[in-house]
This record gives C-alpha cells, structure tokens and sequence, in this order.
C-alpha cells in the first residue's frame, strides 16, 4: 500500500477534518507540519494553483482541497463508510457539505473585521447558524446524517471547536445554547465520537495564536 | 427508475442550469423543463429549494437535487447504466476532475461577474484576472481533445457553458479572449461539436442581450 502524506497546519480546521476522516477509517498516515508564513517549496510544487493545505499526497501523488481529499479517501477506502450509499442521500450530504464549504467563512471574515464589516459579517454567521439549526439538523438526529459520524459532520466540525475560540476572542457570542439546542447538542455528541475528542488542537494555545492575529489585523491601517 | 417524474427547474441564460440539460441529453434522458423567473421565483422552487432559492434543481419522483455540480454526479450515479459517466472510474482521476470543476465554480462566475457588468479600475483587474484563470484551464487542458481525455467528461461540462457568456464578457469589456486564449476556445468549438453541448447552449448573442436588460434592470450603467 503506497503511503500516505498530509501537509497540513495545526490552527486549520480543515486540515483536522482530513486527520478526522484518515483516522476514522484507520489509514496510517505521515504528518508534515507546513509553515504558512514561509511556504515550503514542496506544498507550492503539490498545491501550485491555491498554495494552500491541507494537502494529502498518496504514492507521489497530491489532492487538493479538504472535501474532496475526503471523497477520494472514501473512494479509495471504503472501510468505516462516511458516505450514505443511495444517491439521493449522497446529494443532500454534498449538498451540507457545500453549504458549509461556502458559508462557513463567514465566520473567519467577521473575526478578521471591525465596524460595520463585523457586524456585517456577524449577521450572515448568524444567519448561517440559523440555518444550520433549522433545515439541516432538523430531524432532532444524533449527527447530521442520522445516528453515524459522516462527511457533514466533519465539514461542519469548525463549529464545534474552533467557533467557540473565535468567540472569545473576539468578544462575541453567536451560538447560545437556548437559541440553538440542536447544535449544542451536535456539538456534544460530535465531540464523545473519540477520534474528534483525542484530535483537537490545544484551546488555550488555539486563544493565544488568535489573539495575536486578532491584534495585528485590527492593528494594520 | 425511468418512468418516475423527472423536473428540471430552469433559467434559459443560467450557466449552471446548462451543466444539467447537458448531463441529461449526454445521457438521453426525458424530462420536463421549467422556466423560471428570478424576479418572480415560483412557489415550487421556494418549496424545493429553500436554502438559496436559486436553480438549477432537479427534481426527481418528488425530492430535490440542488448545486449543479452535485446533479450532475447524481445523474451518473443513478443513470449508471447509460453511457457515457461524466466522471472517471479511477478515484485519483476523480479527485482531479473534482478539483478543477471547483476551481471553475470558485472562480469565474465571481469574476466573469465583475467583468460585465462591472467598469473602470475594477473592469479592468476583473479581465486580467479572468485570462489568468481561462490560462490556468488552457494549462490543465493540455494536448487532449477535452478535459475528460477522448470524450467529454465532468470538467467539459462545468466549464463549457460559461463559454455562451464569452462573447458578453468581450463585448462590455471590449478585448479578446480568443487572442489570449486560443486552445481554450479551439475546444469549446470541439464541445459545441456535440449535439447534446449545442443544444444546452443559448447562442451568445441571445445571452448578451439579456445582459443589457439585466444591467437596465439593476440601473448597472
């Protein structure tokens, strides 16, 4: 079996949903620690069209971009299914995984602003949110597609952990847990899974790193 | 599984809702199209679509598919059997037909946005860029006939139907994408080969003037 590389960064919640699903299924892997300051020459050579991680390198060979580093793992190793096998359910859980994919940085760009941007950007999280609660875990479900993990929740595992940082740092609250009963009780049942539990990257070093950033951004002119 | 109903909710000039009519002919699929009106959204598209209320949705014995991108692979799954599949077999393959359709999504439609209907400054950076992004395609494209290798494949279809808005694009913004991007157009041409492409596709003409009625309707000078 040809072995298995992730580049990938210990602040990047989607760098941790390609360790979450890797160790799901039980895929030895390596693990590169890239510094994002200073790009190396190898992730610019596997990722030369968005430079970014994470990226996972089978037998040589790069796939770019968390979801579909997802899909391929599925497809590649279809032990410990992420995936619903009928395909109407497979294109409502694309269809979350997208929504999370385009909306989720909602969140990212309200902690980078200030003024009438973050409240902006405030807003549509929250909106965001709302929708989350409402249509996608509508049905009171353990997990986002029934009483199993799967790729949905691991698309919207930013939320459970990193969401949380954000908010104090910058001061705001957006998920209260009796606006929103459904996530909160999804935030926990995804955190007792133990492959999330014992791969979380360290709160209190997460709130240090994003205070630092949260002061520079705000900081620059 | 071809008796049960088969609904496309449309937009004539849409280039996603392109993506599905191409899919659906490739394979020889009946169905029924209906026209939307975006200043007047039907109270089916609101019911089965009611995250973004936007089309293309397609819509199968009663339940929704939504994002053109994720029809598409449910079309192959399902219509399995009918030849040919718009993605490959091989995983690695697949990955990479993937990244590239999203890199589509990513970035042209946000650009090709700014480009005609945009002006000054922020017309001209929105060009540039768009050649940069229709060069990288041209890079990914190669010596091969289509993306897809001999015959036309998930990458063909995504980005094939943003070419009826080439001619759009070139007019408001007044330059040339085929001097700068001759193999590009060379294969839209080969794609516009195939009945199933020339069908889908409304003639450039036709979508430039819908972009003068919306840049009237949107008081866009």
């Amino acid at each position: 079996m040809a072995e298995v590389k992730l580049h990938g960064h210990w602040t990047s919640p989607f760098s941790y949903r390609v360790i979450w699903a890797l160790k799901l299924k039980g895929i030895p892997y390596e693990y590169i620690e890239e510094d994002l300051s200073n790009k190396s020459p190898l992730l610019l050579h596997y990722n030369p069209v968005h430079k970014k991680i994470p990226v996972l390198v089978h037998g040589g060979k790069p796939i770019c971009e968390s979801m579909i580093i997802l899909e391929y793992l599925e497809e590649t190793w279809p032990q410990n299914s992420l995936l619903p096998t009928d395909p109407f359910q497979r294109a409502v859980a694309r269809f979350w995984i997208k929504f999370a994919e385009e909306k989720g940085p909602t969140v990212w760009m309200m902690f980078r602003s200030s003024g009438e941007e973050h409240e902006k950007f405030k807003k549509e999280s929250l909106e965001m949110l709302k929708t989350i609660e409402e249509m996608a875990l509508g049905d009171d479900k353990k997990f986002f597609g029934g009483d199993e993990i799967s790729l949905v929740d691991i698309a919207f595992g930013a939320h459970a952990h990193w969401l949380g940082v954000i908010e104090e740092v910058a001061g705001v609250k957006l998920l209260e847990a009796h606006k929103f009963p459904r996530f909160h009780a999804w935030i926990q049942n995804f955190k007792q899974v133990p492959v999330i539990n014992e791969n979380l990257p360290d709160r209190d070093q997460m709130v240090l790193t994003f205070k630092r950033i949260r002061e520079s951004l705000l900081a620059s002119p | 599984m071809e008796d049960k109903k088969l609904v496309l909710l449309d937009l004539w000039p849409s280039a996603f809702a392109m993506r599905v009519r191409i899919a659906l002919a490739e394979k020889g699929i009946k169905y029924e199209s209906k026209e939307e009106d975006l200043f007047d959204k039907s109270p089916l598209l609101l019911e089965m679509n009611p995250v973004h209320k936007k089309v293309p949705v397609l819509i199968h014995d009663g339940k929704s598919i939504c994002e053109s991108l994720i029809i598409l692979e449910y079309i192959d799954e399902v219509w399995h059997d009918k030849s040919p599949p718009l993605l490959p077999s091989d995983p690695y393959q697949r990955s990479q037909a993937r990244f590239w359709a999203d890199y589509v999504d990513k970035k042209i439609f946000g650009i090709g946005r700014k480009v005609w209907a945009g002006k000054g400054e922020d017309q001209e950076a929105a060009k540039k860029e768009l050649i940069e992004i229709l060069k990288t395609m041209e890079g990914e494209l190669g010596d091969k006939h289509f993306f897809g290798g001999e015959r036309i494949g998930f990458v063909d279809v995504a980005l094939v139907t943003s070419t009826s808005w080439f001619y759009t694009f070139e007019t408001l913004g007044n330059f040339s994408i085929e001097a700068e991007c001759p193999k590009l157009i060379a294969w839209s041409k080969r794609c516009l080969e195939k009945e199933s492409v020339a069908k889908s596709l409304p003639h450039p003409h036709k979508i430039y003037e819908a972009a003068l009625w919306l840049k009237q309707k949107f008081g866009i000078e």
